[in-house]
């Protein structure tokens, strides 16, 4: 354990997969590979269901751990000890592993949990926490058992050529392995809301690119900077993505000129999602995805939400739809995104906000007032502007 | 695309004369001027300059210079070190309600720890009146310290006439208060000397020295808790190993200014004189928040365009190559009115839509005249999108 380590990377609902099991486990090995490819010299092994990542003294586990925990498919990593599968060299390794642990973090009371995957092996699981806790209690004098709250837990894992002992567990966030699940186009305003929403379908496996809307001069640079930034902590879930940067003040300038004042921000967000539709289709995104959640603007109530999904046929996901926004600014803390989507730039949303938008529009009255305009030009206009930003994890 | 940087008093474009001093500082006389050795010598004789040439600037004895990490240090220093020296003679400081954040910030900590903080108002110029000064002096007070020229508006404070009043007041009740004045908007432009204030603070990079780098002018006879302990720099009043490319940069700044401040001034109320006449005759709305002539630094133009965003505004002249501030650029990006414009009492309609035009030696009338121009488009284009709403 000192000088080489080895952790065991559980697979979460991959496990369930049935006949695409394989399939899923390669797709996990490989994202694994990805982020630990930084670090020389560290080997990923798919066996028994389980991925194993070895390295050697001169990584950070801490590090390792970390990076592993953050892909998705993961749902959970223990560092462990490796022995042969015999009694003998398992009840020295586990003192071993108790010393440690006592020296490290002045462990007191100790429960064995032993799991025998391998039944040819010749000792039964509970004979072999029985004894391997005799050993243990030998072995380190200041150890004493508690079945009901112990401060370790030693797992004993007995499988076919070798047994594993661990302690801890650390939680990954589960979901699918990025790729098993197709791409998708993410609408980031720079707010809470669409960092966590592409995350959330990364988490299912979903690759993503980004299109981002800006209304410079009205909004600044530095607007667009925090964008960027919010897009360098998403892709340190999913690695590097495409960020579509397109100014949308000239069809902003245009509703304001011919349109109904209450009207604006639906008829912008509809443009947004055409513009978006065919964003996706030229980088073979399949969906969607916004940040909306049902009833938390004026443009989010059920009724506008119809006439905004209207305007395209590309199925639009909305994974925060029925979210509280403080399960929403909970969840934006977890993945490290809340801090920077906090920062106070204006957005192109809140430029030309109506004092009274409305709140239930109706859908022919919105294609009247869309049909003032010559939709088509406009959207190609804002294409043409468009201005891809290659984003990369922050280091 | 034109290049028109109109943001000086935010910072200034480093003279390549003091790049040059700079870039020697740092590959050939790296020494440290504590070194016993050669070049330890030779980074001392730098220092010994830079400091006699910032002392020059100011007529005052090169010991009485005290080099710090900029105007804001050197602000602190002052207010601060004033005070932890003087902790049992008094419990008043007088300020006004217009200082720079680097006045404002010490004196509401002192008011946290129990001192009693008198912020004089201003009139409709940004300006303080004597006599309320002279009634806010009391035997209790440690120290006044007013800006020489407001960074948002350009205002001129009388802050000789306040050193006199103070002094006279201090002869009368045997009091020794002491008058501080953060010089940073001023100095290189307006007369300043030692026989100002007791304190002035300065910064190198509003005179197109480096930034990082300022100074504390200080009086023979008055001494200050230090804020930064150690080595014993500074004669113990500043420790820290000397940022020496900045000290030689801002010795040959201040040696520019101290030659050349008067043909500087005259420039500056050229630029200002044009520009004003040019951009009231062109965008027909702008209104000047800068008081007039003598009372206003010449350098700062201040102007509203009510009804505008002032940052919308700032953004589409960007896009013209044109760089300029609204309010100071310490408290854009902050949210909510400038303290400094609501000081004067303008009309809230004024508050929103203020630029700041802060001219240097470099600006010519030719960019002037194209700011003016693009101010006029600019603001006809947003008039025109605000209008086409209220049909």
């Amino acid at each position: 354990m000192k000088d080489q380590f080895t952790l065991i990377v559980r697979c979460g609902e991959v496990a369930l997969k049935g006949l695409n099991k394989p399939y899923f486990e390669r797709m996990l090995a490989d994202r694994i590979r990805k982020v630990t490819k930084a670090y020389e010299g560290i080997s990923v092994v798919r066996s028994e269901g389980l991925i194993f990542v070895r390295g050697g003294a001169h990584h950070d586990v801490e590090k390792v751990m970390a990076d592993i925990s953050k892909v998705f498919g993961v749902a959970s990593i223990s560092p462990a000890m490796e022995v042969e599968s015999d009694m003998e060299k398992i009840g020295e390794a586990a003192v071993e592993f108790m010393l440690d642990l006592i020296e490290r973090k002045g462990v007191k009371t100790f429960k064995v949990e032993a799991k025998r995957a391998d039944k040819s092996f010749p000792v039964k699981s509970p004979d072999i926490g029985r004894q391997i806790g005799a050993k243990v209690l030998i072995g380190c004098k200041v150890l004493k058992v508690d079945v009901h709250k112990p401060e370790a837990m030693l797992f004993i894992d007995v499988r076919k050529d070798r047994t594993y002992i661990f302690e801890q567990k650390l939680s990954g966030f589960g979901g699918l392995p990025l790729g098993t699940n197709g791409k998708g186009l993410v609408l980031l305003s720079g707010g809470i809301d669409s960092p966590v929403a592409a995350w959330m379908m990364a988490k299912r496996g979903m690759l993503i690119e980004a299109l981002h809307f800006h209304s410079y001069p009205y909004t600044s640079e530095r607007a667009q900077e925090k964008v960027e930034d919010l897009a360098r902590i998403v892709a340190g879930y999913t690695g590097n993505f495409n960020l579509h940067v397109i100014n949308l003040l000239p069809i902003q300038e245009a509703i304001v000129a011919n349109c109904p004042e209450e009207e604006t921000t639906l008829l912008v967000r509809r443009f947004m999602m055409k513009i978006a539709e065919r964003v996706a289709k030229d980088r073979s995104c399949m969906m969607l995805i916004t940040g909306e959640n049902l009833g938390q603007v004026a443009s989010q109530t059920a009724e506008a939400l119809v006439v905004t999904d209207q305007a395209v046929t590309m199925p639009v996901m909305r994974p925060l739809i029925a979210m509280d926004k403080v399960e929403i600014m909970d969840r934006a803390r977890d993945i490290g995104t809340y801090e920077t989507s906090i920062l106070p730039y204006e957005d192109c949303c809140t430029v030309f906000l109506p004092k009274h938008p409305k709140t239930k529009p109706k859908l022919e009255a919105i294609l009247a007032s869309e049909s003032l305009l010559d939709g088509e030009t406009l959207i190609e206009k804002a294409l043409e502007s468009r201005e891809v930003v290659r984003i990369q994890p922050t280091l | 695309m034109m290049h028109v940087y109109l943001d000086n008093s935010a910072t200034t474009r480093q003279h390549d004369s003091v790049t040059e001093a700079m870039v020697l500082a740092m590959k050939e006389d790296y020494g440290n001027p504590s070194s016993l050795h050669r070049m330890g010598l030779v980074a001392e004789k730098i220092l010994k300059e830079a400091r006699a040439r910032v002392a020059g600037s100011l007529q005052v004895q090169p010991e009485q210079i005290i080099f710090t990490s900029g105007g804001t240090e050197a602000d602190n220093m002052a207010i601060l070190g004033t005070v932890g020296h003087n902790l049992k003679k008094g419990n008043r400081i007088i300020t006004t309600a217009v200082e720079h954040p680097a006045v404002l910030e010490p004196c509401r900590i002192l008011e946290g720890r129990g001192y009693e903080v008198v912020r004089l108002p201003v009139d409709n110029r940004g300006i303080i009146s004597l006599k309320d000064l002279e009634e806010a002096l009391t035997p209790e007070t440690l120290l006044v310290t007013v800006m020489h020229v407001n960074n948002e508006v350009g205002s001129i404070q009388p802050v000789r006439e306040i050193y006199q009043r103070i002094q006279a007041y201090n002869q009368n009740h045997g009091s020794r208060i002491l008058f501080h004045t953060d010089g940073v908007q001023s100095y290189g432009k307006l007369p300043l000397t030692g026989a100002d204030a007791d304190m002035i603070s300065l910064s190198a990079h509003k005179i197109h020295g480096p930034k990082g780098i300022g100074a504390l002018y200080v009086k023979k006879g008055i001494t200050l808790q230090p804020l930064v302990v150690g080595g014993g720099q500074e004669l113990g009043r500043r420790s820290g190993t000397e940022n020496m490319p900045a000290i030689a940069g801002f010795g040959v700044a201040a040696e520019h200014i101290r030659i050349n401040r008067e043909s500087i001034l005259k420039h500056l109320e050229s630029c200002r004189l044009f520009f004003r006449e040019q951009l009231l005759k062109k965008a027909a709305d702008a209104v000047v928040n800068s008081p007039d002539g003598e009372f206003c630094q010449p350098g700062i133009l201040s102007v509203s365009f009510p009804g505008l965003r002032g940052e919308v505004l700032l953004h589409f002249l960007e896009q013209d190559g044109i760089y300029v501030s609204t309010g100071s650029a310490c408290s854009s990006g902050k949210k909510g009115h400038s303290h400094v414009l609501s000081a004067m009492g303008l009309p809230e309609a004024r508050l929103e839509g203020t630029l700041r035009f802060s001219f240097s030696e470099y600006t010519t009338m030719e960019e002037l005249a194209f700011t003016a121009d693009r101010c006029r488009e600019i603001t006809a284009r947003m008039t025109q999108l605000k209008q086409s709403r209220r049909r």
